[in-house]
């Protein structure tokens, strides 16, 4: 279609990239979506996070489609979810300071919403792993009130949805074998090497 | 289809709505129903049906901004402005946005939402809030003005 009506009216419009961000900021600002999210670089990648009003709901490696993980929140909690660095700061900043080594606890709240029953029993014992420790599938399955789910309590461990804050790669195998990890076990040895934890 | 992340249904539409809003209210105002067209609808996002046209569902709260903000502002109307007072900065063909901003309301919104945000007939009798027949008669004499002007 050469009809230069249509094409004046369809020219690009640069101004609306801008106002759009204005406008995220603005919803930030004012508290007006239920979920917040941008990315901080580290040295495991781009981590997507994810928060709400409660806290950091998702931590994300870049491996898979980032766009996935904030779908699946669309559905599961709401699509009210608008991207922003301002909202996230707090994690960002403590991730930040965690990679520098200049933090040895994360202090921001964290989203619970999601996790529970034995699920979250596993996930508050894992966060009470100190840091540079290692603990073991046994201990943290005894500590959820479960001391024959060790099984359970890595498959708990694996659908961690905040790996590096519920530190789950301080979950090893008892016989000293490093065990699973969502981000991968390359991933797992550079956050215990970080730590100087025992291996 | 499942619902799509407010952020994305933004980065998606905003041209449209603003080309709409620029047309129908100046650059100047634009901004202000650009902002107020998508706070509402992130208030009635999780509501909206997951079968949805959300371009078409995004210009119809648009244009019930832009009218809104058109009846405020009758005192100056759109139409009597000199051509291109509420056109400022605009890149490309300045005659047509113009000449755009000087037809009535009703056929200025036809026109932008066929022309600006290639919306299909029957959208846009959605979006006016009127019958099909009536969308395409309001498009018909914008387009018939507009070709008489320029």
């Amino acid at each position: 279609m050469t009809d230069p009506i249509h094409t004046a009216l369809r020219a690009p419009v640069p101004q609306a990239a801008a106002a759009s961000r204005r406008l995220a900021e603005r919803i930030a600002a004012e508290g007006r979506a239920d979920f917040y999210y941008a990315t901080v670089a580290s040295p495991l990648g781009d981590l997507l996070l994810i928060a709400s009003r409660r806290g950091l709901a998702r931590l994300r490696y870049p491996d898979g489609d980032s766009d996935s993980a904030l779908e699946e929140l669309a559905v599961r909690r709401s699509p009210r979810i608008i991207e922003s660095a301002a909202a996230t700061d707090p994690w960002r900043r403590e991730i930040d300071e965690y990679f520098a080594g200049t933090r040895r606890r994360f202090e921001a709240p964290l989203d619970w919403q999601e996790i529970t029953g034995f699920r979250r029993r596993v996930l508050r014992a894992t966060v009470a792993v100190p840091y540079g420790e290692a603990s073991d599938y046994k201990s943290i399955a005894g500590a959820a009130g479960s001391p024959a789910g060790a099984r359970a309590a890595g498959n708990a461990l694996g659908a961690n949805p905040l790996p590096i804050v519920i530190p789950c790669h301080r979950v090893l195998h008892r016989d000293g074998g490093l065990g699973g990890y969502t981000g991968g076990l390359d991933r797992k040895r550079v956050l215990l090497a970080l730590e100087g934890a025992v291996r | 289809m499942t619902p799509i992340p407010f952020q994305r249904a933004l980065e998606t539409h905003r041209d449209d709505v603003w080309r709409y809003l620029r047309g129908m209210v100046g650059a100047q105002a634009a901004e202000d129903c650009f902002q107020e067209t998508f706070l509402a609808a992130l208030r009635a996002y999780p509501r909206l049906r997951p079968d949805s046209n959300v371009r078409a569902w995004l210009l119809t709260i648009a244009h019930r901004k832009a009218i809104d903000h058109v009846r405020r502002h009758r005192e100056v109307p759109l139409s009597a402005a000199p051509p291109g007072a509420s056109m400022d900065a605009e890149p490309s063909d300045p005659a047509i946005w113009s000449a755009v901003a000087a037809l009535p309301p009703r056929q200025r919104a036809s026109v932008l939402l066929r022309y600006a945000c290639d919306l299909p007939h029957r959208e846009i009798a959605s979006a006016l809030g009127c019958s099909e027949p009536a969308a395409r008669r309001s498009l018909h004499e914008g387009l018939k003005r507009l070709r008489e002007t320029l």
